[in-house]
Order: structure tokens, then C-alpha cells, then sequence
């Protein structure tokens, strides 16, 4: 075996070997997974929490407005004094009281009802009641200017605009979410990946500089192989780490909703609309489908080959660029409280990365931002792969974009390795110094 | 008599602070050289160099007659004097690991291994870690991984830090054993003793520079200043002195009238003692006469405080 080789093999097996690692391979999915169910459970207790709300009404007005909700019932006083009223809401420990005078028109009735709670009610609770209200107000209005409900119903379709590029293909409202969703997830998995692996990268250089192993390791290899090996043994580790956590995610995820009887897609289902009157304003099911299948074609339509392609090109020219700078700082500093003002300017760039490229790539994915950050190359493996779900060439990225981008990476790639290697050439033999910025800059002429 | 390693005017600048300047050395096959020096002379740079871990500025080392390239590391062992190996790795993977690195092939390493952890005693620890064990048990390890792969030179910084009397012993006895099957040995260390008794050529190194280097005992007479211990036995011991320190000079005396015997140094104008010694024979009956040969450590001092003044 070459001695880049034996040094990718102890980096890889120290790593999964050590116990911490193992632990957090097998803890994570069944926390994430703990987290999802946990997260259902509380939405499913905070839907169960009914609320009572008693109504006074003295008015001839409002008489059936108030629907029994999942979440909201209520009881209607009769015949009793607001003072009782009050009472006996506090007493049988109701929500509120919905107090409705007696009036000569709704409008004036609605003008002068009140709401009585214990504390400061939830805006929620008053969203429901005053769009009751509200309802009935503007069905009255529309009356009196001769508007029918029907016709106001009609009136209230919302508008869609069709939009198509200049080649006359349809496109789907949305989509650009949607692929931009799709990027944002692999840009996010670079981010992710470079700021938990490049600090393995980091604190195994460390390791090595503590343990005083590191003059034996060099007196035999280039510092050069062994930066190298150790980020690729590391990554190579995180690489099985993550394929774990997806498989045994999907796993347990499938698990579960086979055993508890979860319905994963019913948490976006809203339940069905009471009241038949109602049925127009929903949308057309067959046209609901027929855009389904658009947006499915849409999705089918992303390149994914090439996709995963750019992802895998992006995610490592990114990586290495990153997990060096990682080992760099773990060659300067003598312990890991050190690296906290070196390890900043390296998260920001990726920060900036993914905010900047989800606002302005989920906008415009063509826009001046979003161009400048996926050509920017401490940004570009994020945002140009945020951007890349919408093709390359006609209404995608621009070819030349593309180009300069690798290019900028790969020179970016290389010079940045060049000086990593510089500085932990130098760094890994110096003890007992706490470096700065000057002093790293200094060491690049040794 | 032929050289291991020769290095012609090596310099080596880190910013402004020269670390080595115009360095030359000749180490010869088959011995052990001692690297001497004070700290931050420049031992570590040089060493360092030869193994090829920093690239000189200027100059230029040449290994059994080559320039110094690549292929020379497999020929090199290496016990730094910083040094350590990985805390929760198993002992015997360890050794397997670095003696791959320098180039051996699995199965020959393991032989060897074996070979070297029955030697030293320590056979049951190859599936320990090494945060198991002590400190001067890891040095054992490390010892047994630097000399390993049998390199023609040997370069040991500080060897017997970390080692107990009786692990040093055990540890100096190797290295004799090394050099008498051929090694060559670069030895760096502050402990003169240790010097003394094992190293045929020093260098010394101040301030970047080599300000002595040679034969030990060739160092030693030419360092030596005829001074000689003279130990007399005499009832007349005071008066002796008197009239001895008219001619010659006379220091550190010491006489006990009751045992009758005086002792004292005395400086001659040269290593011819017949004069000296007929004057004090007429005189007294001598009980000893020694010359005192400088020690290492001596040289070492003299030689640095001497430089010192002339900056």
C-alpha cells in the first residue's frame, strides 16, 4: 500500500473506531426521528386542546354563525344578565364570553358586541370570532348593493396569470421554489458536511500536534501526504457516517409509520371544509391534477444526472478547499480553544452562502446576487448548486457562468491548498506559540 | 575512514532570525557523533534538514555520497525529541503503522516487531493502547519503531529524556549494540555524562554556528592546560608551598599536618613535567601526580563563555 494509502486507512479507522463517533452515528437518526414524532405528538396535543367559548346573545343576529370546530365549541346563555353571564363563564371554566346586545341592525349588533376573557385572549380566538362577524357584515353589505352570493363567490376565484418562457413551454407557478428547495438541499448538505468534517479534519491535526506524534509521522512522509490523507481518511469516515444516518433514517422513518400508523403526508392535509356552499371555492380536482402532473413532468424534467454530477464536482472542490483551511488552523494553534478567531471568517462565507442563496435564488435565480454569490468561489458550491436545478444553458444557468465558476473554484482549489499546506508545514512544529494573523502570514515565506 | 553524512555550508533563515549559518559537518561511518550545543543553537533545524522535514536556504547535504534526496528517508531512523505517538491506538498497530510508513513491508515489520518486543521484554503489550502505559514504557515503543527498519544512520534528540536509570542503561546498551554492527549515530543532547561515555566525534553549535567539532579525545588534548593533581606526603608541608609558589604556579592547596599530607594543582609552562616533578622528588615522597583532562562538559563551557566574550 502507498503511504498515502496507509495514512487514508489509520485516519479513516481512527475515526470510526473512536467511540464518540460510533455513538453519534447510531444516536442521530433515532433523535431526529424522536424529534419528528415528538413534534406530531405536541401538534396533535396542541389540536386537542379544545376551547369553550359561551355567547350571550340578546341580538336577533348571529343566531348560527358559530360552528363547532375541532378546536373551538360553543355554548349559547340564555336569558341571563352579562353579570351572570360573566360569572358562570369563569365559574365552569370556559374560554370567554361573546356578549352580543340586543340592536336593531346586525351592523350595530356587531358594533357593540364584546369579548370577555379570564387574561389577554389569543389572537387566534379573535381571528375566528372576528372574521364571523366580518362574513356576515360583508353578505349584509353585498346586499344592500344587490349582490348575490353566488356572484360574490364567483368574484372571490383567485386570478392566476399563465406563465411560459419565449420557446413557449408552460411553466408551472412555484417551480422555481421548488427547484431552488431541491439545490438549497444539496447546498445545505456541502454546508453541513464541510463544517462537521472539516472540523474532524481540524481536531485531528490537533490531536496529532498534543500527542507530539507529528515530527515521527513527517520524518517518514510529506507533510503534504499527510495533510492529504488525513482529509480524505476523515471525509471518507464522514461519507460513512452519512450514508448511515440516511439509510437507518429512512429505516426507522418507515418503521414508524408502519408500527405507530403515523400518516406522514396527512400533517399538510387540512381537514375537510364544512358547509356545501362552500364546494366552488374550491379548486377544479381535474385541474388540480392536470397541474400536479405539470409540476411532476416539471420535476422529472430537472436534470438530475447532471445534477449529481456538478453536486459531487462542486462538493469536492468546495470540501477540499474548506477541510484545508480546517487543517491549516489545526496546524497553527496548540488546542482546540485556539481556533475560535480562525474559525469564524470560514463559517461566514458558507452562512452568507446559504441565506444570501436561498432569498436571492429562491426569487431570481438569475439575478445579479445570485449570479455573483454562485460565481464567488468560497460561496459558489452552495449557490451554484441552488441554482443549477433549473438547467443549464437556455432559461437555466448560462454556460459561460458555469465555466467561470468551476474555473474560479478549481484556481481557488489549488491556491488555497498551496498556502494550507504552507502554513501547516510550519505549523505542526511550532509548540507553545499563540498565533496571529501576522505570524501565519510570516510563516508562508519559511 | 568514510562518511555517512557530510553537509557543506548549510544555512537556513526562518524570517530574520537565522537559524543556521554556514554549517559544515562530516560525520563518519560506524560512530557516534555527538551534536552538541545549548538551546536554540541550531541542533533541532539541522536535524530536521537531514531529515529532510525543512529544505536548507543555502548549502547542500550529501548522504553515503549522494546528494540527500527522497529515497534516503527509508535510510533514516528518527527519534525526535519532541515526540509521542497516538494515545488510543494499540501498541502493536501502532509500530506496524510507522514501520509501513518507512517503507517496510507488513509481514517483515510484524517479524521484527516481534523480534525487538521480545528483546526489550515487553512482548504482552502489542494489544495494549497507549494511553495505557507509562511514560517511559511508551519511550520504549518509540525506540523500538525509530531503529526498526535497521537504518544505516540513527539520529537520536535527547534519547534518554523519559527514561528511568535502569530503562536508560537498558537504552544505551542498544545503541552500543547498534554501532557495533555498523549504524552510524547522530546524538543530540545537554547531558554530557552521557557524551562522555558514548561519542567518538562532537560539533558544537552556537548561535548558528559550528564553533568546535572533532574527535573527542583529540577535543580533550587539545583543550587540556597542564595542570596537573599532585598529592605529596611531607612533615614540612607549609614551608614546601612557600617555596614552591616562588616558581611555579601553586592553586586549591590543602595540607593536614597530622596525616603529613599536602595537595594542591599546579600550572606548568608545558606538558614536559620532568623538571616539575624532579624538583618536588628531591623534596617529598609523591603519593600521586595526575594530569586533569578537561570533561566534555568542561570544553562545552569553556568554549561557550569564551565566545560569548569575543561578541
Amino acid at each position: 500500500m502507498s503511504k498515502l494509502g496507509l495514512i487514508i486507512r489509520r485516519e479513516y479507522l481512527a475515526k470510526v473506531r473512536n467511540k464518540s463517533f460510533v455513538i453519534m452515528t447510531f444516536l442521530s437518526p433515532i433523535l431526529m426521528v424522536g424529534m419528528v414524532v415528538l413534534i406530531a405528538y405536541l401538534t396533535k396535543v396542541n389540536d386537542s386542546d379544545k376551547r369553550v367559548i359561551a355567547i350571550l346573545n340578546e341580538s336577533s343576529y348571529f343566531e348560527n354563525d358559530f360552528k363547532i370546530t375541532p378546536s373551538t365549541s360553543y355554548v349559547a346563555f340564555k336569558d341571563l344578565s352579562l353579570e351572570k353571564a360573566t360569572d358562570s363563564t369563569s365559574n365552569m371554566g370556559f374560554y370567554g364570553l361573546l356578549h352580543i346586545p340586543e340592536s336593531t341592525s346586525l351592523l350595530s349588533a356587531a358594533e357593540n358586541s364584546s369579548f370577555y376573557t379570564k387574561d389577554t385572549p389569543s389572537t387566534s380566538v379573535i381571528d375566528i370570532i372576528e372574521d364571523v362577524f366580518q362574513e356576515r357584515i360583508r353578505e349584509v353589505k353585498l346586499e344592500e348593493l344587490g349582490v348575490s352570493s353566488a356572484q360574490y363567490a364567483d368574484m372571490r376565484n383567485q386570478y392566476e396569470i399563465r406563465t411560459a418562457t419565449f420557446t413557449g413551454k408552460v411553466n408551472v407557478k412555484g417551480i422555481n421554489e421548488i427547484k431552488a428547495i431541491i439545490g438549497g438541499g444539496f447546498g445545505y448538505m456541502i454546508m453541513m458536511f464541510i463544517i462537521i468534517y472539516g472540523g474532524f479534519v481540524m481536531r485531528s491535526v490537533i490531536e496529532e500536534k498534543t500527542s507530539r506524534v507529528i515530527e515521527v509521522i513527517i520524518s517518514s512522509v510529506k507533510p503534504f501526504q499527510l495533510m492529504l490523507g488525513k482529509i480524505l481518511g476523515n471525509s471518507l469516515a464522514g461519507i460513512t457516517q452519512f450514508a448511515i444516518w440516511i439509510i437507518s433514517a429512512g429505516l426507522l422513518m418507515s418503521a414508524l409509520v408502519i408500527f405507530l400508523d403515523l400518516d406522514p403526508s396527512g400533517f399538510g392535509n387540512t381537514s375537510p371544509m364544512p358547509g356545501g356552499g362552500m364546494s366552488s371555492l374550491a379548486p377544479n380536482p381535474a385541474a388540480d391534477n392536470a397541474t400536479l402532473q405539470r409540476y411532476a413532468e416539471e420535476l422529472f424534467q430537472i436534470p438530475w444526472l447532471m445534477l449529481i454530477c456538478f453536486f459531487i464536482l462542486y462538493f469536492l472542490l468546495g470540501y477540499l478547499i474548506y477541510s484545508s483551511i480546517y487543517a491549516a488552523i489545526g496546524a497553527a494553534v496548540d488546542n482546540e480553544t485556539d481556533t475560535q478567531q480562525f474559525i469564524f471568517p470560514i463559517i461566514l462565507p458558507l452562512m452568507l452562502a446559504i441565506y444570501v442563496g436561498f432569498f436571492s435564488v429562491f426569487n431570481n435565480p438569475h439575478g445579479p446576487i445570485a449570479v455573483g454569490f454562485s460565481l464567488f468561489p468560497l460561496t459558489s458550491p452552495i449557490v451554484m448548486m441552488m441554482r443549477l436545478p433549473g438547467g443549464i444553458g437556455a432559461g437555466g444557468v448560462p454556460i459561460w457562468q458555469l465555466i467561470t465558476s468551476l474555473v474560479l473554484l478549481f484556481g481557488t482549489f489549488m491556491g488555497i491548498v498551496w498556502l494550507a499546506a504552507k502554513i501547516y508545514r510550519v505549523g505542526i512544529l511550532m509548540y507553545g506559540k499563540k498565533p496571529s494573523y501576522r505570524e501565519l502570514i510570516k510563516w508562508l515565506k519559511y | 575512514m568514510s562518511i555517512i553524512l557530510a553537509a557543506e555550508q548549510v544555512s537556513k533563515q526562518f524570517g530574520n532570525h537565522t537559524a543556521l549559518n554556514k554549517v559544515s559537518l562530516e560525520i563518519p561511518k560506524n560512530s557516534i557523533y555527538g551534536l552538541l550545543g545549548p538551546n536554540g543553537a541550531g541542533k533541532t533545524t539541522l536535524i530536521r534538514i537531514i531529515n529532510q522535514i525543512t529544505y536548507p536556504d543555502s548549502g547542500r547535504v550529501f548522504f553515503d555520497g549522494e546528494a540527500l534526496q527522497p529515497k534516503h528517508i527509508a535510510m533514516i531512523g528518527y527519534l525526535p525529541e519532541e515526540r509521542g505517538l497516538y494515545k488510543s491506538m494499540k501498541v502493536g498497530e501502532q509500530a506496524l503503522y510507522l514501520a509501513q510508513l518507512k517503507g517496510m513491508g507488513k509481514a517483515e515489520a510484524k517479524q521484527k516487531l516481534k523480534y525487538w518486543f521480545d528483546r526489550l521484554d515487553i512482548g504482552d503489550w502489542w494489544n495494549k493502547k497507549i494511553q495505557e502505559l507509562s511514560k517511559g514504557m511508551a519511550q520504549k515503543i518509540q525506540f523500538i519503531v525509530t531503529v526498526l527498519h535497521q537504518p544505516k544512520l540513527l539520529i537520536f534528540d535527547e534519547p534518554f529524556s523519559g527514561f528511568d536509570p535502569i530503562n536508560a542503561n537498558i537504552i544505551k546498551d542498544e545503541i552500543l549494540k547498534l554501532r557495533e554492527q555498523g549504524t552510524s549515530i547522530i546524538f543530540s543532547t545537554h547531558r554530557m555524562e552521557s557524551v562522555e561515555e558514548l561519542c567518538e566525534y562532537i560539533a558544537l553549535l552556537h548561535n548558528s554556528e559550528k564553533i568546535l567539532d572533532g574527535k573527542l579525545s583529540e577535543i580533550k588534548r587539545a583543550y587540556k592546560n597542564n595542570v596537573f593533581k599532585v598529592g605529596l606526603e611531607t612533615e614540612h608541608g607549609d614551608d614546601l608551598l612557600k617555596e614552591l609558589a616562588h616558581t611555579f604556579q601553586i592553586t586549591k592547596t590543602s595540607y593536614d599536618p597530622q596525616d603529613r599530607q599536602l595537595n594542591f594543582r599546579v600550572q606548568l609552562p608545558s606538558d614536559d613535567t620532568r623538571e616539575f616533578l624532579a624538583h618536588i622528588s628531591a623534596r617529598a615522597s609523591i603519593n600521586n601526580f595526575l594530569e586533569t583532562i578537561p570533561s566534555a562538559n568542561d570544553i562545552f563551557i569553556q568554549t561557550i563563555q569564551s565566545k560569548n566574550l569575543d561578541e
